[in-house]
């Protein structure tokens, strides 16, 4: 059984986990295995080891982090679902599977029982989360919102006939960056419905396999719809070893299991240098987890940074024999691969055509030429035919090109005179069925390959300095806690802040939803700032000037009530600019005293408390998912719950009203809002087409909304409303207009890659945190600061950086400045000196991908180890040999 | 993976497909090469914002140019995948090659053998 695939297809006993596996490594399934021995007697590399056992290794940290990760919920006690009985009702998980090319049905949309392709699928949403009835899981997953939307927009866009998408959900939670729009584009553009409903019972149709699901509507009406697929999604579960390993280390964990953690430090875990991140530390997705990776090792790192890089064992190179004017003396290394390809390809005759090839002195065949002693036999050869350019004939670069760089480089031989030819991936394994087509093929690849050698040219990469100074810009709670990480790393740091104090706008803030204590961390927090040696602090300061790039920028900063200049160089930047509260227009906001914002209600409930109070409303979603802002702001739905309860702690009779669209209290916050029912805080849902209506009257506000059980509107008489605000972007524009920095349409600063690098910005050596990035809680700006610093610390560690060889040139002298470079380069690297008058292309910020070099009238912009006869000559050697 | 696909196909690598230019494209058929396609990053997802409108553009153009001089356009062509689609990579390649052999050989390839 394929359990990757969630056992839809059956493997060898012998098996690849999945293709993208780390290790690429085969394994033996012991459940599938015969013991017969045949692999063992068949591997030349003799890698199979039956009596292989676990070994034990002592190692000696100074921190240690736990990243377990999580396990899908899993669905077969719940008899309700009929997972495990009906074939065509799959896990999310196995949905993935179905999608995927890799999977069991090459990717083809089919249900396991027939192989038929659906015409309708069913998504139900909090499958073993938000549910205490049926499981033990009182907490939100956090994802699988987002991703059964995704599994349908792709499971539409693979099938092209039409397929019917229902998701079944209490509340769609898509509260992450730009998460809004791509719900909306799903349900406005693709047609998936979204049906706020829990389903109650599926049974199978016997004589199709269909799918019949019944579930009470909104007003209560039991319903019943038929589909060919019904997908669970599940949710995520911490798995029992790691609940093991967190009690052999005696690390506490909540009743959900999770680690517990502290608001303010999201990371650590009760046990001093321990840390952890990812799932095991809550629900959440990629980009949190990616963020909490960084988070995590910049503490765990913090304090072992004294002792950064004193167990690197650096390599030294042999000075780099001059090539240029050499006539080329090419070798040719042909690997068998074991059998991959010496199994198919006649590897004799290919080193025998090679010989007759131009240039090719030297020619050998190898079992396995990435072993390591193939390498001190390449070295060898190399130094005895006095080699100045090598071919390897195997597999694909993407794997094994750095490795052989560093052969040549270890004998004194430029790293970039070096090319492969993949006759492995690209040749034995595809065409493995005509031995002979395989064998000229690769020998047409290997006369390609010879004839790029012979074109290519040494590339030096530059080295330069790297200033051991960061530029924080933002003194908040994200800016102060980045400035703080990367002082206790042992790096000077400035911090500039444009208010005369710091803090942002978390000196607003009282509490956390958990009850922590907001002004007394943030004291906390500028004292540890203010008194560190390491951390300059410049209040009342602006960004004047900006220039410079990676490692070395030059930033002109204005100070002071005088603006005082003072110019900073620099080798890093942290964006720390955060976000301010959406001054409501709506709901008679700034006309009636009664009507204030979450931040007045919380300030009130803090001054006067709430004995005075028979009645709260508030409506949620003011400023955020419509017309004007289609995002959704994160953090107003349990910022609503936070002040119910304490209106309900200070004043049990007082009788609270949340007016709400989707309630969004994602991960462990969902707690809180089962704990704000328990305590008789109504919730009433409202449709965002049939928003409440507010009016003032003499004793009071009156609210009027639909009640969506009872089927009519209601009406409220009320002492205060309060307006969930959503968040807005501060006001960044000159900066980012000084500074090069781009922002999304709401102005949110946005990173190099969501999922991957979530708080890198696509200029090097500029890192992203806080609500300059998006809406966040506290406990994930803390986070994401720490992981900035993190990120800006892997750059400020080493004192010089190589720069990629890999970049444009400009032959300034038959440049004829049409600026048609300028123009395409989509990182605005080619600028027009105006002094010189002529263009430069700065190789430290060039990202290598060719643009300007493919649009150049005159083909002056020729791009390394790429210029354009390295390429052409391919073609050339390609059809010289006829097709 | 190891799916198969025809062996006429013979892949030369460029950084990003807004390298590929237009001199490459017309050199290929102009040395006879019955067809020529580039594949580039699905639309909208390129690691360098723009490379791969860039090379439809110029596909398109050297299609235009080729028809302008008699030979058939429909021997250049652009596919967009992502990285993890290997069966489609692998039925690209094949209906590239089956949509070569129906238009037949190149007319300036003299060795004429698909």
């Amino acid at each position: 059984m394929n359990e990757i695939n969630k056992g839809l297809n059956d493997q060898r006993a012998t098996y690849i986990e999945y293709a993208q596996a780390v290790p690429l490594a085969f394994a033996i399934d012991p459940h599938a295995c015969l013991g017969c021995g045949l692999c063992e007697n068949t591997c030349l590399a003799k890698a199979v080891k039956y009596d292989d056992k676990v070994r034990e290794t002592k190692l000696t940290a100074g921190s240690i982090i736990l990243s377990p990760g999580t396990k899908g919920f899993d669905p077969s006690g719940l008899d309700y679902l009929g997972y495990g009985k009906y074939p065509n009702v799959v896990t999310s998980e196995g949905f993935e599977r179905i999608l995927s090319a890799g999977g069991p049905y090459f990717g083809h949309v089919m249900r396991p029982l027939d192989r038929q392709e659906p015409k309708s699928i069913a998504w139900l949403q909090c499958v073993g989360s938000r549910d205490t009835n049926r499981c033990e899981n009182s907490y939100c997953s956090s994802v699988c919102c987002m991703y059964a939307t995704k599994e349908a927009m792709i499971a539409k866009e693979h099938i092209h006939g039409d397929l019917d998408c229902a998701v079944f959900n209490m509340d769609m939670r898509t509260f992450g960056k730009d998460y809004e729009k791509y719900f909306l584009r799903a349900r406005d553009k693709e047609g998936i419905r979204f049906v706020k409903a829990r389903v109650h019972t599926i049974t199978e149709i016997a004589e199709t396999g269909d799918l019949a699901v019944r579930y009470a509507d909104e007003s209560g009406e039991i319903k019943e719809q038929i589909f060919s697929m019904v997908v669970l999604s599940v949710g995520l579960t911490i798995p029992d070893s790691a609940v093991n390993l967190a009690k052999r280390l005696n690390i506490d964990l909540n009743k959900n299991r999770f680690v517990k953690s502290d608001p303010f430090a999201p990371v650590e875990t009760s046990r001093d240098g321990i840390f952890t991140c990812g799932v095991f530390q809550g629900p959440k997705d990629i980009p949190g987890s990616v963020t909490e990776a960084s988070a995590a090792a910049c503490l765990a790192g913090a304090e072992l940074s004294e002792a950064r890089g004193s167990d690197i064992t650096t390599v030294e190179l042999p000075e780099q024999a001059d090539v240029a004017g050499q006539k080329p003396r090419i070798g040719v290394f042909v690997c068998n691969c074991g059998i991959n390809i010496g199994g198919i390809v006649d590897v004799p005759a290919v080193e025998k055509y090679a010989e007759t090839l131009p240039d090719v002195v030297f020619t050998d065949s190898n079992l396995f030429t990435c072993s390591q002693d193939t390498q001190e036999k390449i070295k060898e050869k190399i130094k005895e035919h006095n080699l100045n350019r090598v071919v390897v004939a195997s597999c694909s670069p993407k794997t094994h090109e750095p490795m052989f760089m560093e052969t040549l480089e270890a004998c004194g031989l430029n790293r970039y005179l070096f090319e492969m030819a993949n006759i492995r991936n690209q040749n034995s394994w595809i065409h493995s069925k005509t031995p002979e087509i395989a064998t000229e093929k690769a020998k047409d690849l290997v006369r390609m390959a010879v004839a790029r050698a012979g074109t290519l040219k040494p590339l030096n990469e530059k080295i330069i300095p790297v200033n051991q100074q960061a530029l924080v810009i933002g003194g908040g709670i994200a800016g102060m806690n980045a400035a703080l990480n990367l002082g206790r790393q042992g790096f000077k740091v400035i911090l500039i802040e444009k208010e005369s104090v710091l803090g942002g706008f978390s000196l607003k803030l009282h509490h956390t939803i958990e009850g922590s204590d907001v002004r007394a961390y943030i004291k906390e927090l500028i004292a540890q700032v203010t008194s560190h040696d390491k951390i300059e602090v410049l209040t009342q300061a602006q960004v004047a000037g900006f220039g410079g790039y990676k490692g070395n920028f030059k930033t002109e900063i204005e100070t002071g009530p005088e603006k005082e200049r003072r110019e900073i160089e620099h080798g890093v930047i942290i964006v720390a600019t955060g976000a301010k509260e959406y001054q409501p227009k709506e709901y008679l906001y700034g006309e009636d005293p009664g009507v204030v914002t979450q931040i007045e209600l919380a300030d009130r409930l803090e001054d006067k408390g709430a004995s005075d109070l028979n009645t709260v409303v508030m409506i949620q979603c003011v400023g955020s998912r419509n017309q004007e802002m289609q995002e959704c702001s994160k953090i107003c739905c349990q910022n609503a719950v936070k002040n119910a309860l304490n209106i309900k702690k200070q004043n049990p009779d007082t009788q609270v009203f949340i007016l709400y669209r989707d309630m969004r209290t994602y991960g462990l916050l969902e707690d809180y809002f089962t704990e704000a029912r328990e305590k008789g805080v109504i919730f009433m849902r409202f449709d965002a087409d049939n928003p409440p209506d507010v009016k003032a009257e003499a004793d009071g506000i009156i609210v009027r909304t639909k009640d969506h059980i009872l089927q009519r509107d209601v009406e409220i008489r009320t002492d205060l409303l309060a307006l969930s605000a959503g968040m807005r972007a501060a006001d960044t524009k000159e900066l980012s207009s000084i500074m090069k920095l781009n922002a999304n349409q709401e102005g949110y600063f946005i990173e190099a890659h969501v999922k991957l690098r979530p708080v890198d910005m696509p200029g090097e050596g500029i890192f992203l945190c806080g609500t300059a990035h998006g809406p966040k809680l506290i406990s994930e700006a803390i986070s994401q600061a720490q992981a900035a610093a993190s990120r800006a610390t892997t750059f400020l560690a080493r004192p010089e950086i190589k720069l990629s060889a890999i970049a444009a040139k400009v032959d300034t002298e038959y440049c004829v400045k049409c600026l048609t470079c300028v123009r395409s380069c989509p990182f605005d690297v080619p600028v027009f000196n105006t002094e010189k008058k002529v263009i430069e292309i700065d190789e430290a910020i060039c990202h290598g991908c060719g643009a300007c070099a493919g649009v150049c009238p005159r083909q002056t912009i020729q791009l390394g180890f790429y210029e354009d006869d390295q390429i052409k000559c391919k073609i050339d050697a390609l059809l010289a040999g006829g097709m | 993976m190891r799916l198969e696909y025809p062996a006429n196909v013979k892949i030369i690598r460029v950084p990003c497909t807004g390298k590929v230019d237009v001199m490459y494209l017309l050199r290929a058929i102009q040395k006879g090469a019955d067809g020529v396609y580039c594949v580039g990053c699905l639309e909208g997802t390129c690691h360098y914002n723009e490379g791969n409108f860039r090379c439809k553009e110029r596909v398109n153009h050297v299609r235009m140019l080729l028809e302008e001089v008699g030979i058939q356009g429909d021997r250049v062509r652009m596919y967009n995948l992502s990285s993890g689609e290997g069966p489609t990579f692998a039925a690209y390649a094949r209906e590239m090659v089956e949509h070569i052999k129906e238009i037949g050989p190149n007319p300036l390839n003299n060795s004429a053998k698909v």
